[in-house]
């Protein structure tokens, strides 16, 4: 993590549909290499918030920018140095694994010849040699989650998103992916989780509690616990989410 | 008599090539809160759909209050309460009107049976005008556990009840749950969340299929095998790889703010790795022994499987 | 009852909370009527036609051989008098039949001109229409021959009568076949889509385990939909009459019989379609590929079933709305009663109970 280079800054950036103000002025700054877990109960504003991070959204009002780049003029620019991965869509299942990549490589505007080496160095990173040609449909769970991640970081984005990237592989192909990540935060790249599983949260540097549209909380996992003077980040964010109104997905 | 009970039960889908559940067997006894853990694709839904009489099974035998799943399949039906993995109640439905056709579908009103729900039922009964597919995931699950209680079922299945809500949620379902045990209810509960293990009385382990262990959530962390302990230190991804690439440790797998370690030998491997790591430079360097957590256990099982 | 009458209430909060189900349901018919406003026309083929030869002379017997010489007309047999042309047509595969008088030769060389009578069954006035131009046209090419070979001015006068539809009113045509379309394809389309959906949102599972019989599981869904579709037949037919003045010439209960089985065979195919697929795309496709395609095709109010080769005709009388449409022209057109349509009527109770079994039998009691 590089202290010295923000990747996301973020000030009290706002997002209203007619009365609801779905996220409420909210104002962070996020690392080079920082792995950054963005946790809310269910109808805070997480999702609200991430797409306005990712070019999707344009806010209400407030102002951030990503990669040093403004979110309401350079969207575009915004959106290829970004990466995103969910859990629900993250790669084409009627796709052969090597196709997946060679089409996000693609959609990246990177070179046939990088596609090939970098695609290359990929498989053989995952151990996924003998399935290049298979279809992603027929491939375990795990295999997939990392193969969507290396995927989403196959361009070298200054940021990946990840969805609840986590939820549901067994221990050991999590454990897999979690080194994926510290490996890609070691290279630089900011990682920017959004979850409401509090054990994918230990793993981040900092994290960030939204309730109802604000930011309740934002510090590191070890100094929220002393806060909160809790043993796990469940009963943290137990605490904090406990007086929440909205109840929405 | 055990309120369900599985032996060697299998399936397997698309003609034998994906075998989904492998000789598995247990029992749950009467009144009790057994968990069924396990990642997704570790075959939990087919063992639901096998005991609710949804799947056949292709081998062994499995029955449920006493009535075998295949022969006795409509007795089964009036007596289980089910609440699948997908949320699967009417999304166009108000949640009085769901409650209402489920109670009538299983021949019972609201009232006769307004006490076993009442909790439940007043946290979501202020939106009780509201469609189902406009509630909340907390609130869907509250409706969707009213449902499956309706008709006073003597077992109850639930299958991933606590996927997708969030920490809240979790918790007080878990806290009805409890509620409803005390009620004489027997709960069979599956979640792939490895935390929420210790809250059942027994649960099984599973993974592809196969029962990795069978114990009281105490039973199962007693029978790791190590000592294990938890690290850290400022460059938590530098000291995965050192600590890993260090020749008498066992395993080492990045735990959150910790990465929990075991050896190969006790006798001050530790030490010895400290000494190694210092030489490194880790700076701020934490160690202590720790008692392992399911998802220890279930990774040592794993490892060994 | 009580659990039948909450799944049927249960149905129709479905169909009222939506739009997209509610347009289809009553938009649909409304577009297919007013689209097939516009009718078609066809070439025929080897239309069955009757000769009635009160004159038995030379010229009768030339014209009669030219007629038969034709592609489009086959002679099917010869009347004895006049008046038992009606009888011929009600059997309903008689197109035309054209009618010498008496003398015809006679007139034609003494007097230069006779004349020829033409009635057509114009339930279907395309056919009719089509058919009156081709023989007309047989008869002036005759006429011209005459001219040719004695170098006199003669001329053979057609008079055209037009049975059950004096005024040629294209819609008379289509709208028992708009009808039939439209319960087929809306019944099809609604009972799958609307068992599928269950399957694919997950709420069949608890239904499956629960103490509900499947059998009842079944009716409760057609029974909506059944009275759904009698509105919407009420709606057409009411808009055929005020909107395109159809009239309706038999009895408007046998209509409603009738077109309440035809309901009830596309409820029985809905439902072994819904069997067969897992998803509502799956189902809405195979409803429409799978019904839109035939019905079109083999109902007959389209394209001429009597044109088809073989093979085509021999499979149209799968097609539950063929027998509907003959049914259904019998009583709106012609005005018959049961004892004209028994047949028919026989023959969809048939596929209606065919079908209903084997839908009945393959509804799955698991999920797989």
């Amino acid at each position: 993590m590089d202290l010295n280079e923000k990747v996301i800054t973020t000030h009290k950036l706002t997002k209203r549909f007619g009365d609801f103000v779905a996220t409420n002025e909210i104002t962070f700054d996020v690392y080079k290499g920082e792995i950054f877990g963005f946790l809310g109960a269910n109808g805070a504003g997480k999702t609200t918030a991430m797409r306005m991070l990712c070019g999707l959204s344009t806010p209400s009002s407030g102002e951030a920018s990503i990669a040093g780049y403004d979110i309401y003029k350079e969207t575009e620019k915004v959106k290829a140095h970004i990466g995103y991965m969910s859990q629900k869509f993250s790669l084409y299942e009627d796709l052969t694994v090597m196709e997946n990549i060679r089409l996000f490589g693609g959609i990246y505007g990177m070179s046939n010849a990088y596609i090939k080496s970098k695609s290359e160095a990929l498989i053989q990173q995952l151990g996924m040699e003998k399935e290049v040609k298979k279809l992603v449909g027929s491939l375990p769970l795990g295999w997939k989650q990392k193969l969507a991640f290396s995927v989403a970081v196959f361009h070298e984005p200054k940021i990946v998103f990840l969805d609840e990237p986590t939820g549901g592989v067994d221990p050991i192909t999590r454990r897999q992916f979690w080194d994926l990540i510290y490996e890609a935060a070691d290279r630089g790249i900011t990682i920017f989780v959004t979850t409401h599983y509090m054990d994918e949260a230990e793993y981040c540097n900092r994290i960030s509690m939204m309730v109802d549209g604000y930011i309740k909380a934002l510090d590191s996992p070890t100094r929220l616990k002393q806060q909160y003077s809790a043993e796990t980040m469940d009963e943290v964010f137990f605490e904090l989410a406990r007086g929440a109104q909205r109840k929405g997905d | 008599m055990p309120a369900v009970e599985l032996q060697s039960i299998s399936k397997t889908y698309n003609n034998g090539e994906l075998k989904a559940v492998n000789e598995v067997s247990f029992s749950v006894k009467k009144g009790e809160l057994f968990g069924l853990i396990g990642p997704d694709g570790a075959g939990k839904t087919s063992i639901f759909r096998i005991l609710t009489t949804l799947l056949l099974p292709e081998q062994g035998q499995a029955s449920v209050v006493g009535y075998d799943v295949v022969k006795d399949y409509k007795e089964i039906r009036k007596k289980v309460g089910y609440m699948p993995g997908k949320f699967s109640l009417y999304q166009d439905l108000s949640v009085q009107e769901n409650l209402e056709f489920f109670a009538t579908v299983f021949g019972t009103t609201i009232e006769a049976n307004y006490d076993l729900i009442r909790d439940i039922y007043i946290q979501i009964e202020p939106f009780r005008h509201r469609r189902a597919g406009k509630l909340s995931g907390g609130m869907k699950q509250k409706l969707a556990l009213c449902c499956a209680l309706i008709h006073r079922p003597e077992v109850l299945l639930l299958d991933e009840p606590t996927t997708g809500v969030d920490t809240v949620s979790r918790k007080e379902f878990w806290e009805m749950l409890k509620r409803l045990k005390q009620e004489g209810i027997t709960i069979l509960v599956s979640t792939p969340y490895m935390d929420e293990a210790t809250l059942c009385e027994r649960i099984a382990l599973i993974e592809t299929g196969n029962i990795l262990s069978i114990d009281t959530p105490e039973g199962i962390i007693r029978q790791f095998p190590k000592l294990l302990y938890a690290i850290k230190a400022a460059r938590m991804s530098q000291l995965l790889r050192d600590i890993r690439q260090y020749p008498e440790v066992d395993s080492c797998h990045a735990f959150g703010e910790f990465h929990h370690i075991t050896f190969r030998q006790n006798e001050d491997a530790l030490a010895k790795l400290l000494g190694h790591l210092q030489n490194l430079q880790h700076q701020g360097l934490e160690i202590k022994a720790i008692t392992p957590t399911i998802e220890d256990c279930f990774i040592n099982l794993l490892a060994k499987a | 009852m009580k659990q039948f009458l909450a799944f049927i209430r249960k149905e129709f909060y479905h169909v009222f909370r939506d739009s997209k189900t509610l347009l289809m349901l009553f938009g649909l018919p409304i577009v297919l009527i007013i689209l097939f406003g516009f009718a078609l026309t066809n070439e025929i083929k080897n239309s069955k036609i009757m000769v009635c030869d009160l004159a038995k002379d030379e010229a009768s017997k030339a014209l009669i051989d030219k007629l038969e010489a034709n592609k489009n007309f086959q002679v099917a047999g010869l009347l004895a008098n006049p008046n038992q042309a009606e009888a011929a047509f009600r059997k309903g595969d008689i197109k035309l039949v054209i009618i010498f008088p008496e003398n015809f030769n006679e007139d034609l060389l003494h007097l230069k001109q006779a004349q020829v009578q033409i009635q057509a069954d114009a339930s279907d006035p395309n056919t009719a229409n089509t058919l009156t131009n081709y023989a007309t046209n047989i008869i002036r090419n005759y006429q011209q021959d005459l001219v040719l070979n004695n170098q006199a001015p003669l001329r053979i006068e057609t008079s055209v009568r037009m049975i059950y539809n004096p005024e040629l009113k294209g819609t008379t045509n289509f709208v028992p076949g708009v009808i039939a379309l439209v319960l087929l394809l809306i019944c099809v389309l609604m009972t799958s889509v609307s068992i599928v959906r269950e399957k694919e949102k997950g709420t069949m599972e608890v239904l499956l385990v629960s103490p509900l019989n499947p059998i009842m599981v079944i009716i409760a869904k057609a029974v909506p939909y059944l009275m759904l579709s009698l509105i919407n037949l009420t709606v057409v037919i009411l808009l055929s009459i005020f909107l395109l003045k159809m009239p309706i010439n038999g009895s408007i209960f046998l209509l409603f019989f009738e077109s309440t089985l035809l309901i009830i065979t596309a409820l029985s195919l809905g439902l072994l379609i819904s069997n067969s697929t897992d998803s509502q795309q799956q189902a809405m496709l195979l409803s429409l590929m799978g019904m839109l395609i035939p019905v079109m095709l083999f109902t007959g109010f389209l394209f001429p079933l009597e044109n088809m080769p073989l093979p085509l005709q021999v499979i149209s009388n799968l097609v539950p709305s063929k027998w509907y449409y003959i049914i259904a022209k019998a009583i709106m057109i012609k005005g018959l009663g049961i004892t004209a349509i028994w047949k028919e009527t026989l023959i969809l109770i048939g596929m209606t109970l065919v079908l209903l079994t084997i839908s009945i039998r393959k509804f799955k009691i698991r999920l797989a």
